[in-house]
């Protein structure tokens, strides 16, 4: 090959690979952000900030597989003004849309704190529809960890032995018209499926949580779609307004459409766990 | 096109999806095939330019046929091509087994280039100690001489789900320096324990349950008493939980009543058995107990990531690299306990 041919490659190799790099800089130009915004949002203008919904993330994923991420409304549920809607965006994944959570007021605060696998360099983004019909982003820049941390869990057979079980906690002591901090564990190897078998050239079939639906009485407190994107063993912290004792309740349903379902009661002990696929 | 591009190709060939391109389309793509040929021309030139990797790759003999190349306490980086971790070989009468490969094909090349300066005997086992990239990236090199690829009987499945996120990452951070790197799966699983015979010299594998991964071997040499730890010991090195904590503990207590008349940590060197393990035993001793205290308070994770310590007395190297890492996999394991 001749030498100018050469340098007419390695120049356009260095060109793409400089294009690339200022597209990562600038969260708006991110063709994959862009796609997102107009199939989502229909392309509706979004205000930039963390004056709704702030966004936490470490600036660097130390492990793949989990990387705690806290998206948290700038002020509290009332009937007059809630946050509708969080979408948890993840532009460089494989299935960029993490999760989207739906809240009412009876949530209190639409805050969610989770874990998710990060494969590469990416945004990650936290966008809230507030109730007047305005869209609020909120993006962190994530660097991807180094290369023996894979997004992929950390013990396939111990995963699938407790697939199911389920813990539901309100660390707070109930009291009504106050929020209180629920968590909801859920194990579950809530696997991608997109490992190849590299004889077969086939796909382990995908197996992850679909959707999470958390109620309190008649009271919808939060629920979400989500995929696997989110980590193994799922895990989410949110919060709810106790209002009369009673209990809360969390369904989650995966994609092969096993259910899974928790409760605990909130007058005496706590701490919820039973489950069992239906 | 060289060697390393050839094997580059191949490699390649085995990861369509880094390319998003089915081996069908590229293969009937004149284009593309174009491009493939300026790529490997590039690597080529870039690789003039980079020599030959590895010039000085140092191999010790500390016991009759037996043979330890001491990686680097690094993360992988182009100046070191992926050369972080401890590997080695054993020379038997009939043929000689090879005991983790390195980080990149360059790597696992210097190895088997070693076994050549001091054997003709042909190379039968190639055992991997687990998964991660600086211990297999290196296989590769091995693919002429047509061994038996011995792993835990969870690495061929460890490895499709890991393995094309490790490419990505090698590719990512050492460019033209991992070119030949390749997935190469084992042929023969291990389940427990079990001998492989290397004509007048046995070497006893044995499959541990899941400890620094889930798919932990480590391999002795009877003759001389040699016990290759993989990543269950680390010396120097801050200890890397990527399986289970507790796991860890107590392979750790049960390796401790192994004796051997010398060891291989997977990093670092090991100046006398059991001691050597001791700092390692410390260090996750204690981030189990300050992990449990953070989960017992109620501790969000992110909060336990940055507020859990370790003893800055050990010296760790690496820390600032995988402490954060092994809080978040031991809070995780642990969240569940409570």
């Amino acid at each position: 090959m001749s030498s100018r041919v050469l340098s007419a490659v390695l120049a356009l190799w260095l060109a793409t690979s400089a294009v690339s790099r200022a597209q990562d800089n600038d969260a708006a130009a991110n063709p994959i952000w862009q796609r997102l915004h107009a199939q989502l949002f229909g392309g509706a203008p979004i205000s930039v900030g963390d004056s709704v919904v702030a966004l936490e993330t470490p600036t660097r994923a130390e492990d793949a597989a989990i990387v705690p991420v806290a998206m948290r409304a700038q002020f509290a549920q009332t009937k007059e003004r809630y946050i509708d809607k969080l979408w948890l965006i993840i532009d460089d994944n494989p299935s960029p849309i993490a999760a989207v959570f739906q809240f009412t007021p009876s949530s209190g605060r639409a805050d969610i704190e989770t874990r998710v696998r990060i494969e590469q360099y990416t945004h990650v983004r936290a966008i809230a529809l507030v109730s007047d019909g305005t869209l609020h982003m909120a993006t962190n820049y994530v660097k991807a960890s180094g290369g023996c941390s894979a997004p992929a869990g950390k013990d396939a057979v111990a995963a699938r032995a407790h697939l199911g079980d389920m813990r539901l906690r309100v660390y707070d002591a109930p009291a009504a018209g106050r929020a209180a901090l629920v968590q909801l564990m859920i194990s579950h190897p809530n696997d991608s499926g997109l490992a190849m078998d590299q004889l077969t050239r086939n796909y382990a079939p995908p197996h992850f949580v679909r959707s999470v639906e958390v109620r309190h009485g008649a009271n919808l407190v939060m629920s979400a779609t989500v995929d696997f994107s989110i980590s193994e063993n799922p895990n989410f912290r949110f919060y709810f307004v106790p209002g009369d004792a009673g209990e809360l309740e969390a369904k989650v349903v995966d994609n092969q459409n096993l259910a899974f379902t928790a409760s605990v009661k909130l007058d005496s002990p706590r701490v919820g766990a039973v489950s069992a696929p239906r | 096109m060289n060697e390393a591009c050839a094997a580059a190709f191949a490699a390649w060939g085995l990861t369509p999806a880094l390319w998003g391109l089915t081996p069908a389309s590229w293969g009937q793509t004149p284009v593309f095939t174009w491009l493939f040929a300026a790529a490997c021309a590039a690597i080529t030139w870039s690789c003039a330019v980079c020599a030959e990797p590895l010039p000085d790759f140092q191999i010790e003999n500390p016991a009759p046929g037996v043979y330890v190349h001491y990686g680097e306490q690094a993360e992988m980086t182009p100046a070191n091509a992926g050369d972080i971790a401890n590997l080695g070989f054993v020379v038997g009468d009939r043929c000689v087994a090879v005991i983790d490969t390195g980080g990149t094909y360059a790597v696992g090349r210097a190895l088997r280039l070693a076994i050549r300066r001091v054997t003709s005997k042909p190379v039968c086992y190639v055992i991997n100690t687990h998964v991660h990239p600086d211990h297999v990236f290196g296989n590769a090199a091995f693919a002429d001489d047509a061994p038996v690829f011995v792993g835990h009987a969870t690495l061929a499945q460890s490895l499709r789900r890991r393995g094309p996120n490790y490419l990505n990452a090698l590719t990512r951070d050492l460019g033209a320096v991992a070119a030949g790197s390749a997935l190469v799966s084992p042929t023969h699983a291990v389940a427990s324990d079990e001998r492989l015979d290397l004509g007048g010299r046995s070497l006893g594998v044995r499959a541990w349950k899941t400890a620094h991964t889930d798919g932990d071997l480590t391999v002795f040499d009877e003759s001389s008493g040699t016990l290759w730890l993989g990543d269950l010991c680390f010396v120097g090195h801050l200890p890397v939980v990527d399986g289970s904590l507790r796991g860890f503990l107590s392979a750790i207590r049960e390796l401790r009543t192994v004796t051997a008349q010398r060891v291989v940590p997977g990093h670092g060197r090991a100046a006398a058995w059991p001691a050597a393990i001791a700092p390692q035993a410390r260090y996750l001793e204690r981030l189990l107990a300050d992990v449990r205290a953070a989960l017992a308070a109620g501790t969000p994770l992110a909060q336990a990531i940055d507020g859990v310590g370790y003893d800055a007395a050990e010296r760790w190297l690496l820390a600032d690299r995988f402490h954060k890492r092994n809080v978040t996999a031991a809070y995780a394991e642990l969240e569940w306990d409570e």
